[in-house]
């Protein structure tokens, strides 16, 4: 008996001089998974304000007219909206990161190639066969897996299939036509 | 021979002459009541009329003082309507005011109505009764549709001015526009940035086509980059533009055309609109940024980044800028280095329910003073604010007129020294002299007050929210601000003792806004009964508790005005709204059921 509590005595002490990635003394769940504070985005700010996971929405506050919240939630609603072909990856070959694009908001194959131009900050991104002297072609994977050549098909179509985008450079790209 | 006496001697017409060079109407007001004489004079021969409170007089009794009126500037519901909270129906009737007009003044050019509620009818009969009418500007108004807009489009043979902002207007489809008759040439001016549906295109077209004076034309966010550009050339000499909508492939006909058109425009000062606008269109902007004096930013969230810096850059001109907080404070930065001559900025949140990281903080808005030392008008909406910015930046741009302040959170104090910002709000009135509009926010407690009562002497507008502790806070304000004209509170713990502080103070005011402070029934009663030259209404919204009490058989059945059924003896219960207004016309008639006149 004696022992046993000594030995459980022993597993207190053992445990409290233990290597942890917490402050000592400290021995939840949440100090050992390494996260200690609340984000700074949900401090408590006032004495009498409880800590909510979400901002508590006060009618009429932040003192914004609704025409302008309006337009934000209208704007907000178009970028979550889920359905089919929507923010597509950009890759070009050789550059270090990827780009996201949202086909929606774009009307035709001519604006895509102005909007990836100005992304990649490279000269033209070819005419009408998708490619051009230096040998750059966007091409797309669409929802069979396959690497097309950008243009072919009527842009809705192309919207509603685009997986990814790809720009390639040199003769890979010829290797499409 | 004195002078005195010689103003005796003086033909009226003399007398009328030396009024005409008297503009301001607080002037023109003070010379009425020097004596029954002048007050005829002056009656008769005044031009402009503003009522900032459309309830402080009757409509008749107003047009019938003044019936050779010109134009009337009126303002209808509490400022606080513009945030939800005034319930809908609560007032503000444009119509009483146009049938008055109507009967008294045929000679009306300019009707300007803010926070009204205007009818179809209301503009039908606008367009009918007044056949020199010139302009019409009705901001945060609401109530009517486009057939109200092909109305005074129709009738209105000399319309110079139409001016619309931020109204909400029933869309009946595109045909209002059609309504200018083809004779009419005479337009200066055109704004309807805020109607949300679609225009018919042609008619816009030729309609600028035959407008050879316009100088300032606002469009809406249908119409598209090609309208723009045909628009554009044919007006070179416009002042003011809103754009539509700036999507536009680079490659297109209507970019180049873009580009071409506003190449031309030479005394373009003013720009605004910019909805959907792509990266390229705002290159197409940049030939016109050395001229500008004033640019709209506020709808365009993706001008962000280097893309606005580098259009910012060009605006050297600048004097009014408005944006959203996404510029960061990085944008404001280049701001502050290239806009020396900005006075007006603005700066509206992006994201409401800022979760996400802060996009502008103390650090723009002190970078914004140190840059630019001609700053007078500020709004400016931030996640993250210190005392010592404020300090420094009210002893860089003492020159303020308008400060606003808003800080999202409430209540949140300095992030740097957890303290109240009372410091730095009051360094802000200490330093600035000339302040005549102050909204503040934070944690903040009586001693901001004690500032603004202390130092604040030019003070008129003051606007508070979710700060104070007792009631001397709202009674440093009420006994210090001398020429204190509107007083707008909402979340204070402000109770009966502050508002019966000084109750002859409310009648050298426009008015008083209290919303979920801690002031009763009691207190209002009191009000109301010490000062009869006051409208002392509360905003009920204890329908709840009413029909309960319907029920149960204690109150009376009620009709319009009759608001026996609150009078059930609880004078302690807490009054939600209430807004009290100096007023010669006695109660208003149009109250509805929530609204009890005391």
């Amino acid at each position: 008996m004696e022992g046993k509590s000594s030995y459980g005595g022993n597993m207190e002490y053992l445990k409290a001089t233990e290597l942890k990635l917490a402050p000592p003394g400290s021995d939840t769940q949440e100090a050992t998974s390494g996260v200690s504070t609340r984000p700074k985005k949900r401090a408590i700010t006032g004495p009498n304000e409880q800590h909510t996971k979400s901002k508590v929405q006060v009618v009429g506050w932040p003192p914004v007219r609704p025409q302008r919240m309006n337009s934000f939630r209208a704007r907000r609603n178009e970028t979550v909206d889920e359905s089919g072909g929507m923010y597509v990856k950009v890759s070009m070959d050789g550059a270090p990161y990827l780009r996201n694009i949202d086909l929606k908001i774009l009307h035709g194959y001519k604006e895509l190639r102005t909007i990836l131009e100005g992304m990649f900050k490279c000269s033209s991104l070819g005419g009408a066969e998708g490619y051009d002297e230096e040998g750059h072609a966007i091409t797309y994977e669409d929802k069979d897996g396959d690497l097309m050549l950008v243009g072919d098909v009527p842009w809705e179509m192309f919207v509603s299939s685009c997986q990814r985008l790809r720009i390639m450079k040199g003769s890979e790209a010829r290797g499409l036509s | 021979m004195k002078v005195q006496s010689a103003m005796f001697y003086f033909p009226e017409e003399v007398i009328e002459h030396i009024f005409s060079f008297l503009t301001h109407h607080h002037d023109r007001n003070t010379v009425s009541t020097v004596c029954k004489a002048w007050y005829k004079i002056e009656r008769l021969s005044r031009r402009e009329v503003f009522v900032g409170n459309c309830y402080a007089i009757r409509p008749d009794r107003a047009a019938a003082r003044f019936p050779g009126l010109w134009s009337l500037s009126l303002k209808g519901k509490p400022h606080f309507a513009d945030f939800d909270l005034v319930p809908p129906d609560w007032g503000g009737l444009a119509g009483p005011w146009i049938e008055a007009l109507a009967r008294s003044c045929p000679n009306l050019e300019e009707l300007r109505m803010k926070r009204m509620v205007v009818s179809d009818e209301n503009l039908e009969l606008l367009g009918h009764a007044f056949p020199k009418f010139k302009a019409l500007v009705l901001v945060s108004c609401e109530g009517f549709s486009t057939d109200g807009l092909a109305a005074v489009a129709r009738s209105c043979k000399s319309l110079r001015e139409l001016d619309l902002q931020e109204n909400e207007i029933e869309d009946r489809g595109p045909r209002w526009l059609n309504s200018f008759p083809d004779m009419c040439t005479s337009l200066v001016s055109l704004n309807f940035a805020c109607l949300k549906g679609e225009v018919n295109l042609k008619s816009l077209e030729r309609l600028v086509c035959r407008s050879p004076n316009l100088k300032c034309l606002r469009l809406n966010r249908a119409v598209p980059v090609e309208t723009l550009a045909k628009i554009i050339n044919q007006c070179p000499n416009l002042e003011d533009l809103g754009t539509g909508s700036l999507l536009a492939d680079q490659f297109s006909e209507a970019y180049v055309s873009l580009v071409c058109a506003l190449q031309k425009c030479k005394k373009l000062r003013s720009l605004s609109g910019f909805w959907d606008v792509s990266p390229l269109c705002l290159l197409a902007v940049y030939p016109v940024c050395a001229n500008l004096t004033g640019l709209n930013l506020s709808y365009a969230p993706t001008v962000q980044g280097q893309d606005f810096i580098n259009l910012i850059q060009h605006c050297v001109k600048l004097q009014r800028l408005w944006v959203l907080d996404s510029v960061g404070d990085k944008g404001l930065t280049v701001v502050a280095s290239a806009c020396k001559e900005l006075q007006e900025l603005r700066v509206f949140p992006s994201d409401l329910f800022a979760a996400g990281p802060a996009t502008v903080t103390e650090e723009g808005l002190v970078a914004i003073s140190t840059g630019c030392p001609k700053l007078n008008s500020l709004l400016y909406f931030c996640q993250s604010m210190t005392n010592s910015a404020l300090i420094t930046v009210s002893k860089n741009c003492p020159n303020f007129t308008r400060f606003r302040l808003a800080i999202l959170e409430p209540r949140k104090p300095d992030p740097a020294t957890n303290e109240p910002f009372d410091e730095g709000f009051g360094a802000v009135v200490k330093n600035c002299k000339n302040l005549r509009r102050f909204s503040i926010s934070g944690l903040l407690t009586d001693q901001v007050f004690y500032y603004i009562g202390k130092y604040a002497k030019a003070l008129e507008m003051l606007s508070i929210a979710f700060a104070g502790d007792t009631d001397q806070g709202m009674t440093y304000v009420l006994n210090g601000c001398k020429n204190l004209r509107k007083l707008e509170i909402r979340d204070c713990p402000f109770g009966d003792g502050a508002l019966l502080a000084d109750v002859t103070k409310y009648e050298t005011m426009r008015s008083l806004w209290m919303s979920s402070c801690d002031i009763s029934l009691r207190g209002c009663k009191a009000l109301a009964t010490k000062m009869p030259s006051l409208n002392v209404e509360i905003i009920n919204e204890w329908e709840a508790e009413m029909e309960e009490n319907l029920n149960n058989g204690v109150a009376e059945v009620i009709s319009n005005n009759n608001n026996k059924h609150f009078n059930n003896g609880n004078d302690d219960r807490k009054v939600e709204k209430l807004y009290v207004y100096r007023t010669v016309g006695g109660p208003r008639s149009d109250a509805p059921d929530f609204v009890w006149t005391l």
